[in-house]
């Protein structure tokens, strides 16, 4: 603190508690309707005290979903939601510290057009290629499959680009002793860099694996039946049935169940998410 | 390019660790890619019997379609607002924090989490506030004598999906914010202080300009953000309605593509996007790499 300002100090305080409010206020608002029963939201105001049927919302929700309504029930959800996370998280992980280890450590004709051709990815977001990637994916015959979940979305720039930058950083003399020493190119990845990279595998799969969980788009067009569904997706079927006859309590308790994971990992992991944000954005 | 000063001699072992990522990227990504360009000069007939190709009219019929226009005007607010509401509450708070000494990592630890939350289930949670009849925000602009309706009024529903959009992202950009507050040196405000600058002063002659580059690329990726990640914001809440008002282009292409079946003029819409995301990342990697301003 360089001079004294105590009317800023509290000013800063003031602002930093409006924005903590602001931030928690809608998370707050579903939680407290995840506690109540249908009939609170019919007319008047929405509740803002907790009510006594969260356990019962929650056990609904998870074993049996809106069966009135054809909702499956959301513990499979949840578990494709894991699954899908995971599967994106170490997949994009692997295929990108591989591809990073031979742009720099070997060096091989058409070298630089496979970096670019990884790098060109970041431009092309599903959203601006959805029909011909969908037709890709149903003539691969990959629909409602995990497999058509995850493959198409694991090829990673941003990945990539992180392992290149920070293998540039690894010391020349370690790659030169371990040839010395008779290692070949496997084992040198293995022994060495593998476990030299563990922290930014930490960090990386933090960020990915929010990614992956918070999919919307796209699993929304590949699955085509419920044995598919992710959590995040399957909030949308909640709120069109509730549209029609309010059963708010039940959506706000998948929106509760769709969150909590990827909130964990965040505030469970800070240091790693932090720096998984800031590194891969560079 | 760069690589290390030795390499390993391997001829076939580049390409074997190269290969999953780049089946994955030509399969996935540029086929498709091409493919949306290809179909862009192309139209089908009502049964997807035959096509022709018809050269640049699919765009030309684009600049004529008066819903285009419109989505590219709501594009045009939508992104911006965005933006400006998001890395504008961003700054406040990384700048609010920066000044405490006590009690910063509780704040910063409160205030990231919401970058963890679907931008769908973002979108949800304030829709259920702004529920018109029974939402909590409605109640208290009655309160003030507003009838909030986003179900009817355009500038509602436009307010509800930008207030959603931006929620999760201000996490985001207070951290970058506050990643670049530390690193300016303190010796510099110091010298300020010294010279009489107040702390206001020295926020506007120092601190801000410093930030120029972290807010340059803040502003590149949220825009890149609003323009293509928001897709889930639009489709669980207001649905591009009411009256197309909050139709934003990316909206638009999975509605005509995917519900539509207008292929051709899908696959223009894409071109166009693409054309808008290669222009900011280019911007991103050239510019921010040349610091901004200083």
């Amino acid at each position: 603190m360089i001079d004294r300002h105590p009317w800023l100090d509290a000013l800063a305080h003031a602002v930093l508690i409006a924005g903590v409010l602001i931030v928690a206020f809608p998370v707050y608002v579903a939680v407290i309707a995840s506690t109540h029963g249908p009939n609170d939201f019919m007319s008047g105001l929405v509740p803002l005290l907790p009510g006594s049927d969260a356990i019962a919302n929650y056990r609904s929700m998870l074993t049996d979903g809106l069966s009135s309504s054809g909702a499956p029930p959301l513990g499979g959800m949840l578990w494709n939601s894991l699954v899908m996370a995971l599967s994106i998280a170490f997949g994009k992980i692997a295929i990108s510290i591989l591809s990073a280890y031979a742009i720099v450590y070997f060096r091989f004709p058409f070298r630089a057009v496979a970096f670019w051709m990884i790098f060109v990815t970041l431009m092309l977001p599903v959203e601006v290629r959805i029909v011909p990637t969908f037709k890709v994916v149903a003539d691969l015959g990959l629909l409602d499959s995990y497999a058509g979940l995850t493959i198409p979305l694991i090829a990673s720039a941003t990945a990539t680009f992180l392992f290149r930058q920070f293998f540039l950083t690894v010391p020349e003399e370690l790659m030169e002793a371990a040839r010395i020493d008779g290692a070949g190119p496997l084992k040198f990845f293995r022994d060495i860099l593998l476990p030299l990279s563990r922290t930014n595998i930490a960090a990386l799969f933090v960020i990915l694996f929010i990614y992956g969980w918070n999919q919307y788009l796209w699993p929304m067009m590949i699955t085509t039946t419920s044995s598919h569904y992710t959590i995040v997706m399957g909030i949308k079927r909640m709120s069109d049935v509730a549209d029609a006859l309010p059963q708010w309590n039940v959506v706000m308790t998948t929106v509760v169940l769709a969150l909590l994971p990827p909130v964990i990992v965040v505030v469970g992991m800070q240091r790693l998410f932090v720096k998984g944000l800031i590194e891969t954005e560079k | 390019m760069q690589t290390k000063r030795t390499v390993f001699g391997n001829r076939l072992l580049p390409y074997a660790f190269l290969l999953p990522q780049l089946a994955v990227t030509v399969v996935f990504f540029l086929w498709p890619a091409a493919q949306a360009v290809i179909q862009s000069f192309q139209r089908e007939d009502a049964f997807g019997l035959s096509t022709t190709w018809v050269g640049l009219a699919n765009y030309v019929d684009l600049l004529h379609e008066p819903t285009y226009l419109n989505s590219l005007k709501v594009t045009a607010i939508f992104a911006p607002a965005v933006t400006l509401l998001s890395v504008g509450l961003g700054l406040v708070f990384a700048v609010s924090l920066d000044r405490l000494v006590r009690g910063s990592r509780v704040y910063a630890a409160l205030l990231v989490w919401p970058y963890a939350v679907a931008p769908a289930v973002a979108g949800i949670m304030w829709w259920f506030l702004f529920n018109p009849t029974i939402g909590l925000l409605p109640y208290l602009l009655a309160a003030v004598g507003y009838r909030w309706d986003h179900s009817l009024q355009p500038t509602d529903a436009m307010i509800l999906v930008v207030i959603a959009a931006s929620w999760k992202q201000v996490s985001y950009n207070f951290l970058f914010f506050m990643a670049g507050l530390q690193a300016i040196p303190k010796s510099m405000i110091e010298a300020a202080a010294i010279d009489g600058a107040g702390p206001v002063k020295r926020f506007f002659t120092i601190v801000f300009p410093l930030l120029s580059p972290t807010t340059f690329f803040l502003a590149v990726i949220n825009l890149v953000y609003a323009m293509f990640d928001t897709f889930p914001v639009i489709h669980a809440t207001t649905g591009g309605n009411p009256a197309q008002s909050t139709n934003i282009l990316v909206y638009k292409v999975f509605v005509d593509g995917f519900i539509g079946l207008n292929l051709g003029s899908s696959a223009a819409q894409s071109v166009v996007l693409m054309v808008i995301v290669v222009t900011l990342t280019v911007i991103q990697f050239k510019w921010v790499e040349r610091k901004v301003n200083y």
